[in-house]
């Protein structure tokens, strides 16, 4: 009672102060850092994005295909693409393959120069080379160049690197010896961890030789600044030999790791092309951006593996193939994930050079006759109603993986009456889990191609590959993957591939679930993109319309 | 207080010591490695890089290396960021969270107060029930929900500010993150000094001061601040932990550089050392925080002596 009758009444203009004192000092905390004049002020600038932050700039260091986005502006190998796609000479002007298909000799562009100034020398590359193999630089991408003399006994530390069998004839010509005819080596020498490197700034700078402003540049632009979380900034080289044809001054690689946050970015002005569109507004996004939206597809499988060396999938090819008919593809690509994904029928993805993928026996069969023969072949194997097949189905925990397993979960449960139970785990753990091979029975997990060769797809299931986690193990597809790799003739290597991948899909080790698609926002005032299998779009070949 | 403040900061280091432990032995058992990826190495060259970052050792070998390490003020080599150390990259996060967290906690306690004060004094009226019903909002829906949201009103529709951190200079791309990060702290505070300084307003001694005429800005003033603002005050350490834990989220959406997401990635990316660094970070910064509150409460509240 006595509280009431205290009640303290205060006036307007009291509230009034109040509020103003405190707009006051907001407003004077905040103010505190004004703006600075703009330095890019009358320059072209280009933001584009990148999904994870890049963890290293240093060429042989870098692992993430984020990095080797923005390695391949800030440097350049001997070989590169063109916006479709296609390898163009590019640090190289021309090379000779000898008869046996072991010795590849380039001759460099005698105009390349280093940011420095210095020219771009065969030395450079051969360093390059070496100190991506060399065990104290400690590089991810050492045993892509496995291919060349010497290479894997450097790795293990047998030889020193300057035994790799890589030379310079003269300042502008490279030879570089092979052990086997790699017919994909030109696509493997436009990887950024095989770019020149620069021996007077490694010995100066050190660990510290890919930071801004130590890291010389032989390629269309120069790092200037990194923020790691958020953003890499780079500015035309004007030492490079094509700068002439360089429209874009600036380009800002913004790190954006979320793909709503990318799209209301890209809503908001503030970027022109996106790396992504986020699955749950992909058909709003459609029908609001038309032809802004890029959509193509390219080198990458999702699919589901069984664990071969482990009950109840070991030895059983005709169970692997029931389960394997009984899903729905189209269901899945057209339904779940919605984004113009291409139902895999193959384990390499069509369109891959010079390769056409055999497909699974069924591709042309109708979902209902694939689920009749998948019920036999379940039947067959010994189970039925009341004896159901029990399995555990893991994928790492992600919105996109969960509603992928609930739909595969359904279609086996309702066309076999197989019980697939869902285990979600986190990335780590399920790739630990993968390569253990002790718990695991089918997991997901997905394949994205290095180059555009089917090799890479098909060398994942070689009995000794690392990154084989089915554990898939069988002479004829290693006998048919060894005899490829022996063959310098293109097409005659083409059929040994192609035979490989009949075998495995007769065995069915793997699901192919379906094929990625990439998808892009890309502001319509930009000119030169292209869409391309390996979804590589160097800032060099863009640039903005000039009407606006 | 000298005394008082010493023995404080040598009780933390067994405390900061257990912490180091704790976090190194949990870092280190968690499934994966810094080096997995579905693109498996192969094992010369996995080993190759175990080696360069003495992963080959067993674990207490690799704790002693690392302790060493730190009393030289070297939290080691970043597994996820090859080129840098994780000493640079939280001299890299630090000025950038710090500056985020500072200027989301004086926002929160100005306006945070401010309006507990305003509702205080029109209690059950619109302006309080406007102010407490924020405060709910304020409270219960969490930062990753409101983030997302001021990005969509702020920068996509209304186009008033930039939706992020990376490529924008001065001011503008501060404001977003900030009202993010400060709004359950304004929330959480204006409810507190609204509850307090309704408690104080009805206590004997304003009565006493009404008496002898003072008006109601002075009462609040003089009078009956002081003591509702002590819980406020108390509510500072956990405001402060809020505040950083809140920024993880904040910095992974508007693409912030700053600890916050060195710590998602390192977590993710099993960098045990850059995980290892952040949390010690903290663990320090908590400590002192802490400590500059109890500081502080002497100052407000004169019954407070230090010993």
């Amino acid at each position: 009672m006595i509280n009431k009758t205290m009640d303290v009444v205060i006036n307007r203009r009291t509230l009034l102060k109040l509020t103003a004192a405190a707009i006051a000092v907001i407003v004077s905390v905040t103010a505190g850092c004004s703006g600075k004049p703009d330095p890019d002020a009358g320059l072209t600038v280009l933001n584009r994005s990148l999904s994870s932050d890049p963890e290293s700039l240093d060429p042989q260091k870098a692992r993430s295909t984020q990095a080797a986005d923005v390695l391949r502006d800030i440097g350049e190998g001997l070989i590169g693409y063109d916006p479709a796609g296609e390898l163009v000479a590019a640090g190289a002007e021309r090379w000779t393959v000898s008869e046996d298909g072991l010795t590849y000799t380039f001759e460099l562009r005698a105009d390349a120069r280093w940011s420095t100034g210095e020219p771009v020398t065969a030395e450079d590359y051969v360093f390059g080379l070496q100190r991506l193999v060399d065990p104290a630089s400690a590089t991810f991408y050492a045993s892509a160049v496995s291919a060349i003399v010497n290479a894997e006994a450097i790795i293990r530390g047998e030889l020193p690197a300057e035994s790799l069998g890589v030379r310079a004839e003269d300042s502008h010509t490279l030879e570089i010896d092979l052990s086997e005819p790699t017919l994909y080596l030109l696509g493997l020498l436009t990887h950024p961890s095989t770019f020149p490197a620069h021996r007077g700034r490694v010995a100066a700078h050190g660990e510290d030789y890919a930071l801004p402003g130590n890291l010389p540049s032989n390629g269309a632009y120069l790092l200037e600044s990194w923020e790691p979380g958020s953003l890499v900034k780079i500015r035309r080289n004007t030492e490079y030999w094509n700068d002439g044809n360089t429209a874009i001054d600036v380009v800002y690689h913004h790190v954006i790791t979320q793909e709503a946050q990318e799209l209301n970015r890209y809503r908001a002005g503030e970027l022109h092309i996106t790396t992504n569109v986020p699955p749950e507004s992909f058909q709003q996004v459609r029908e609001e951006y038309g032809e802004q939206l890029r959509v193509y597809p390219t080198l990458g499988v999702y699919y589901y593996g069984f664990n071969l060396d482990r009950e109840p999938f070991a030895d059983k090819p005709r169970l692997r193939q029931a389960l394997s008919m009984a899903i729905d593809r189209e269901v899945l690509v057209e339904k779940i994930t919605g984004r113009g994904e291409a139902p895999a029928y193959s384990w390499v993805p069509p369109g891959t050079y010079n390769y056409e993928p055999p497909r699974f026996s069924y591709a042309n069969l109708t979902q209902d006759e694939r689920n009749r023969i998948a019920r036999s072949l379940y039947r067959e194997a010994g189970y039925g109603e009341d004896n159901p097949l029990r399995f555990e189905l893991r994928y790492n925990t992600s919105d996109t993986q969960r509603r992928i397993a609930l739909a595969v979960q359904a279609m086996w449960r309702e066309v076999l009456g197989a019980e697939a139970e869902l285990v979600n785990v986190e990335f780590q753990v399920l790739l630990d889990q993968m390569r253990a091979a002790e718990i695991t029975q089918v997991f997901r997990s997905s394949w994205l191609g290095d180059y555009n060769d089917a090799y890479t797809f098909l060398g994942v299931l070689e009995s000794d590959s690392p990154s084989n986690m089915p554990r898939y193990v069988d002479e004829e597809y290693d006998d048919l993957l060894q005899n490829a790799a022996s063959q310098v003739d293109a097409d005659r290597r083409r059929l040994y591939l192609e035979e490989a991948e009949r075998v495995l899909l007769a065995d069915h080790a793997v699901i192919p679930l379906y094929f990625y698609v990439s998808k892009h926002l890309v502001d319509p005032r930009i000119r030169g993109w292209g869409d391309n299998l390996l979804d590589y779009h160097y800032s060099q070949h863009l640039s903005f319309d000039a009407a606006d | 207080m000298l005394r008082y403040t010493l023995r404080r900061l040598l009780s933390a280091i067994p405390t900061l010591f257990l912490v180091i432990v704790l976090a190194f032995v949990l870092v280190h058992q968690a499934p994966g490695s810094p080096f997995s990826d579905e693109r498996v190495l192969p094992p010369a060259v996995e080993e190759n890089i175990r080696a360069h970052y003495r992963l080959d050792e067993s674990l207490p070998e690799q704790f002693i290396h690392y302790v060493a390490g730190l009393l030289r003020g070297d939290f080691g080599p970043s597994y996820s960021y090859p080129d840098r150390r994780v000493g640079d990259l939280i001299a890299i996060g630090v000025p950038v969270s710090l500056k985020l967290g500072v200027i989301a906690l004086i926002v929160s306690v100005v306006v945070g107060i401010t309006a507990g004060i305003v509702a205080a004094l029109r209690r059950n009226m619109p302006l309080d029930r406007l102010v407490t019903g924020f405060a709910m909002t304020g409270i219960s829906v969490p930062v990753f929900v409101i983030a997302p949201v001021l990005v969509l009103l702020f920068a996509v529709y209304l186009d008033w500010l930039p939706a992020s951190w990376s490529g924008q200079d001065g001011i503008s791309r501060l404001v977003l993150p900030v009202i993010a990060l400060a709004l359950p702290q304004i929330a959480n505070i204006a409810r507190l000094t609204r509850a307090n300084l309704i408690d104080a307003l009805g206590s004997n001694f304003v009565r006493t001061a009404r008496a002898q005429g003072l008006g109601t800005l002075a009462i609040v003033r003089h009078h009956a601040l002081k003591p509702a603002l002590l819980p406020v005050l108390s509510y500072m350490g956990p405001a402060i932990a809020a505040v950083l834990t809140g920024s993880v989220i904040v910095e992974e959406v508007f693409g912030i550089p700053g600890l916050g997401q060195f710590f998602v990635r390192g977590a993710l990316n099993r960098d045990y050392t850059l995980v290892l660094g952040v949390v010690i970070f903290y663990a320090v910064l908590i400590v002192v925080l802490n400590l500059i509150v109890d500081l502080l409460y002497g100052l407000i509240d004169p019954r407070i002596r230090y010993r």
